[in-house]
């Protein structure tokens, strides 16, 4: 009896791990956080979510189609719409939603050669092209007839918030930000999994904090401090966008001084900006510093490089 | 003349200094948030750009080649000066919205780089036709860039309303990134119907400007193609070299 054998080209050893289970995972760790979005500004919200992810796989679906790819099935269209969703505030009209999914999908993924070679993540390169185009629309934070300063905003502007409400997400904002305790849900959740890990938001949130204690002009108030945490999308941020596979660095080092860099300038835009907000702007920013970080902390390969002893 | 016609077309479709040969980006991208101010621009360029083209054209047999660039940069620096002062003159407004980028013609590459690839080693009459046919090409993809931009970002298209009011401004197109995206989708689409043509038999050849694909006749000692297409030489790496070292 002969021997079978199988021959086969490496890799040998395969991991379980897939694209699209990883994409499945963080659309279930989004789940608390848009489930609340949905149930503290209404119906509407629900909508914003459906026509988002809508057009965001119909771009990817048609580019599929075009190209004669269809990438659909790695679920990370709909990770792109769900985050771009949970960005907006609840009032925005439905076609700058869609205009938004085709743009992170179109211009800022497939024309760069798909998923894994889109130099800024989709969602926040949408978000802050349509910013820049309506800010009017994208920064009226009004629902249920209730308009008001967002949390960041009032504190900007010496104001006092109630940071209980802010830390539940019974406050002002974008779909996806108000709510501290459901955005950590999904992302213990994550983190339990080992798909993210804490160096990013931990660096991040710590440089932060770090930050605004010395140029915040309140000192270590950790009243100011807290809110300036669960004000804006710093968590949905920290631990949703940043920790991006794609668009962050490699190695262990980089990924501190990318969250390093992220809070620093987060702080920057938050408290010598014009505007309250600016997670979304640090984050691309660093984004599109990454390929410069990998070129830094570049591991060196064993045996390579080092002190030569050989004299 | 069939030469001249052949540099009109050659600047404007061909060898489009924007959309094919990507030269004077920076024009292109700041001054192009309305048609109107694309134009504007574009004309001005083309008149510098003929004017200079012929003079340098003229002078090339008595321009020492050692300081041509000084040379070309002083001609130029002239029409400039001129054209400012007649816009200044006549249309103030136009000069207004342009601003610095009038002066900074004096440095566009356009200009520099047809002096230096074209009029410099070719008769007057077909150089004037080479600045004329690019300066128009610089135009006709000016003045789309900022139609496209004006559309989207304001609803209009030479300060027409021609969108609805129902239409909500996409205000990036007149920002910055805006010049990026219209110019990336303009010149993806004329790629596309070249591409298109070429299918179909049509001849686009892509050659630098006044090329004979003659290196060894060629005056143009700073061409990018100047050894492609010849016999790789033998470079011979010294191995024993690098063993000592190693």
């Amino acid at each position: 009896m002969r021997e079978r054998y199988k021959v086969s080209s490496n890799p040998h050893v395969r991991s379980k791990v897939s694209t699209s289970g990883i994409m499945m995972a963080v659309i279930i760790a989004l789940l608390p956080t848009t489930g609340y979005g949905i149930y503290h500004f209404g119906i509407r919200a629900l909508f914003v979510v459906l026509v988002s992810v809508a057009s965001t796989v119909l771009t990817e679906f048609l580019f599929g189609l075009y190209k004669k790819k269809m990438t659909i099935t790695d679920l990370s269209a709909v990770v792109t719409g769900l985050l771009l969703a949970l960005n907006l505030p609840v009032g925005i009209p439905l076609w700058m939603a869609a205009l938004g999914g085709v743009f992170a999908i179109l211009v800022v993924k497939m024309l760069f050669g798909g998923l894994g070679q889109n130099f800024m993540n989709p969602a926040l390169a949408a978000r802050c092209f349509l910013l820049i185009s309506f800010p009017a629309r994208m920064t009226d934070f009004t629902y249920d007839a209730f308009t008001g300063a967002t949390p960041l905003a009032a504190l900007k502007a010496g104001g006092n918030v109630n940071i209980h409400d802010m830390i539940v997400g019974n406050t002002q904002g974008t779909i996806g930000e108000t709510s501290m305790i459901a955005i950590l849900i999904g992302a213990c959740f994550l983190i339990l999994l080992g798909i993210i890990d804490l160096r990013i938001p931990g660096s991040y949130i710590v440089s932060f904090l770090v930050f605004v204690t010395l140029f915040g002009g309140h000192g270590f108030d950790p009243a100011y401090l807290s809110a300036q945490l669960a004000g804006g999308g710093l968590m949905l941020g920290a631990f949703f966008m940043a920790t991006d596979y794609v668009t962050r660095p490699i190695t262990a080092k980089g990924q501190y001084l990318f969250g390093i860099f992220l809070g620093i300038m987060t702080g920057i835009f938050r408290i010598f900006g014009p505007g309250a907000e600016g997670v979304s702007y640090a984050i691309i920013l660093g984004n599109l510093l990454v390929p410069l970080i990998e070129k830094v902390t570049k591991p060196v390969a064993f045996g390579a490089g080092g002190k030569s002893h050989a004299k | 003349m069939n030469k001249a016609g052949e540099r009109l077309y050659n600047g404007l479709i061909k060898e489009n200094p924007t959309f094919v040969l990507t030269l004077g980006m920076c024009p292109t991208l700041a001054v192009t948030t309305s048609a109107m101010n694309g134009l504007g621009m574009g004309l001005t360029t083309a008149a510098v750009l003929a004017c200079s083209n012929l003079i340098i054209s003229l002078l090339r047999r008595v321009i020492p080649d050692r300081v041509r660039i000084p040379a070309f940069i002083v001609i130029i620096a002239s029409f400039v000066t001129m054209m400012q002062l007649l816009l200044e003159a006549y249309i103030p407004s136009l000069n207004k919205a342009l601003g610095v980028y009038i002066p900074l013609i004096v440095v566009n590459c356009i200009i520099l780089g047809r002096a230096e690839s074209y009029a410099y080693s070719n008769p007057p009459i077909p150089s004037l036709f080479d600045g004329l046919g690019m300066g128009l090409g610089f135009t006709f993809a000016l003045t789309c860039i900022g139609a496209v931009r004006e559309l989207l970002g304001t609803g209009a298209v030479f300060g027409t309303a021609i969108l609805p009011d129902s239409f909500t401004p996409i205000g990036i197109f007149v920002l910055a990134p805006g010049a990026f995206f219209v110019l990336a989708a303009l010149t993806a689409i004329q790629n596309a119907i070249k591409i298109r043509g070429r299918k179909k038999g049509k001849e686009y050849k892509k050659l630098q400007s006044g090329c004979s694909e003659d290196c060894m006749n060629c005056s143009d000692s700073g061409c990018s193609r100047r050894f492609y297409g010849t016999e790789a030489k033998d470079t011979g790496v010294e191995v024993t070299d690098l063993e000592k070292e190693g």
